[in-house]
């Protein structure tokens, strides 16, 4: 039997405007210079672009149409592959926008997960509380947008299972996520709800170390590194484009397999 | 001039120069998506890459992939819709091949008909019809290896899948730049390009 796919658009204006009016003034410096002269294709043809900035419109706005692409493309049947515990990279390696003795402190006895937005209940959730609901593990493979990839062993709840016992709207496009390190991203529903998605609190079998994400990340083995959000401390369930800190630079939304 | 003399008809000239202009844009936004992670003990040049940062590149390496895939279909269906393939590109042999590029290197190898190809440029064209394949198979696989688990499988993983994309990559650079050579030395094959006759 088939079940027609839903397939969920962007509001692709909005996401322009956004994702033009987030870039902060450095990074969008960087994206007009250095990052769409065209590089050594202006210099063989010995032209320059006269209108960068069109330049950069139209590449996001194949970069929008690319969301929309993958998002059909996007199976929540498939699962990404999972490996046996005797590949797991050790150690695995660190990464964020900052460097390691950066990563924040969050003492986890008072830590509160705060939840808003299309939620039914938005109290907040205590570490023990989320300790209690049912666990998983999965050892997958974790790629970097960059191109390198590792595989760690994640433990925690299906992110299905909590979304929908805090009464999340599941018909709502987007999840998005605030962190301590400052860090923000979205995901589409379809997503969120993918059996391999996962509210993540351990590493390994141990508390997640701190420079994994303590003392929650959202492990979601079919998009890339910088849609795994480290050191959550809140969730919002919504129809506007919430963007993201790489997305606002120019990272495809989508950012998954 | 009477429709004969077209050597390369509007169609060939125009799937052949989107073509050039869509390796040339994936190419270098390419290597410089290598250099956030390089595979090997090398970065290509800055000078030589395209995007400025990784987001730029991948913005651009995404936009001309449409270009290079909607264009390739064009072509390669057009080809057999006209059934130039077959007379153009057939039939090739290995012991040809070889014969043709012996006489080359010898000096021998007589070029007076553009319309026809010698051997080693029958299989030179195909082999980048079917490298082109490759590299957006396993670039398939590198951009969505949960969707394609088949063609990932076939790839070796995920990992392997970027040394195919790499090595599909050096071959068509080789491969292109011989060819850019051979425009070089025989230069009335790029007015026929351009032109048609």
């Amino acid at each position: 039997m088939f079940k027609p796919k839903k397939i969920r658009l962007l509001d692709e204006p909005a996401v322009v405007k956004a994702a033009l009016q987030a870039l902060p003034q450095p990074s969008r410096r960087l994206f007009l210079q250095r990052g769409l002269t065209l590089g050594g294709l202006s210099l063989l043809t010995g032209c320059t672009l006269s209108d960068e900035g069109s330049v950069e419109q139209a590449l996001m706005r194949v970069s929008q149409f690319n969301d929309k692409v993958q998002a059909w493309l996007f199976d929540p049947n498939k699962l990404a592959p999972a490996y046996p515990e005797s590949t797991i990279t050790r150690p695995f390696p660190f990464n964020a926008y900052y460097g390691i003795g950066d990563v924040p402190e969050i003492d986890g006895s008072s830590y509160q997960l705060e939840l808003s937005g299309m939620i039914a209940d938005r109290r907040p959730w205590t570490l023990a509380q989320l300790h209690q609901l049912p666990q998983t593990s999965q050892v997958t493979r974790h790629i970097c947008v960059e191109g390198w990839s590792a595989i760690g062993k994640w433990g925690g709840v299906p992110f299905a299972t909590f979304l929908k016992r805090i009464g999340a709207d599941l018909s709502a496009k987007y999840v998005g996520f605030k962190c301590a390190d400052d860090y923000y991203t979205s995901i589409d529903m379809p997503t969120a709800l993918h059996a391999q998605t996962q509210l993540t609190l351990t590493y390994d079998g141990q508390t997640l170390p701190a420079q994994y994400g303590y003392p929650m990340k959202l492990r979601i083995p079919t998009k890339l590194g910088y849609k795994n959000p480290k050191h959550i401390q809140a969730i919002y369930v919504t129809n506007v484009y919430p963007s993201g800190y790489w997305e606002d630079q120019g990272y495809n939304w989508f950012g998954g397999s | 001039m009477s429709r004969a003399d077209i050597v390369h008809p509007l169609w060939l000239r125009m799937t052949h120069w989107l073509n050039a202009l869509a390796v040339v844009l994936m190419v270098m936004s390419g290597w410089k998506i290598y250099n956030a992670s390089p595979i090997f003990a090398f970065r290509f040049p800055d000078d030589i890459t395209l995007g400025g940062w990784l987001g730029g590149a991948l913005l651009w390496h995404f936009f001309a992939m449409w270009l290079l895939v909607g264009n390739g279909i064009i072509y390669l269906a057009t080809n057999l819709a006209t059934g130039r393939l077959r007379r153009k590109f057939f039939p090739i042999s290995p012991r040809a091949v070889l014969a043709d590029v012996l006489a080359a290197v010898k000096g021998r190898l007589a070029h007076t008909d553009l319309r026809q190809y010698n051997q080693p440029q029958k299989l030179a064209y195909l082999f980048i019809v079917v490298d082109v394949a490759l590299l957006v198979l396993s670039g398939l696989v590198i951009w969505k290896s949960v969707q394609f688990p088949l063609l990932r499988e076939l790839m070796g993983g995920y990992d392997n899948a970027r040394i195919v994309h790499f090595s599909a990559m050096s071959a068509l650079v080789a491969v292109v730049t011989v060819h850019l050579v051979m425009v070089a030395l025989i230069p009335r094959t790029l007015l026929l390009m351009i032109r048609g006759r």
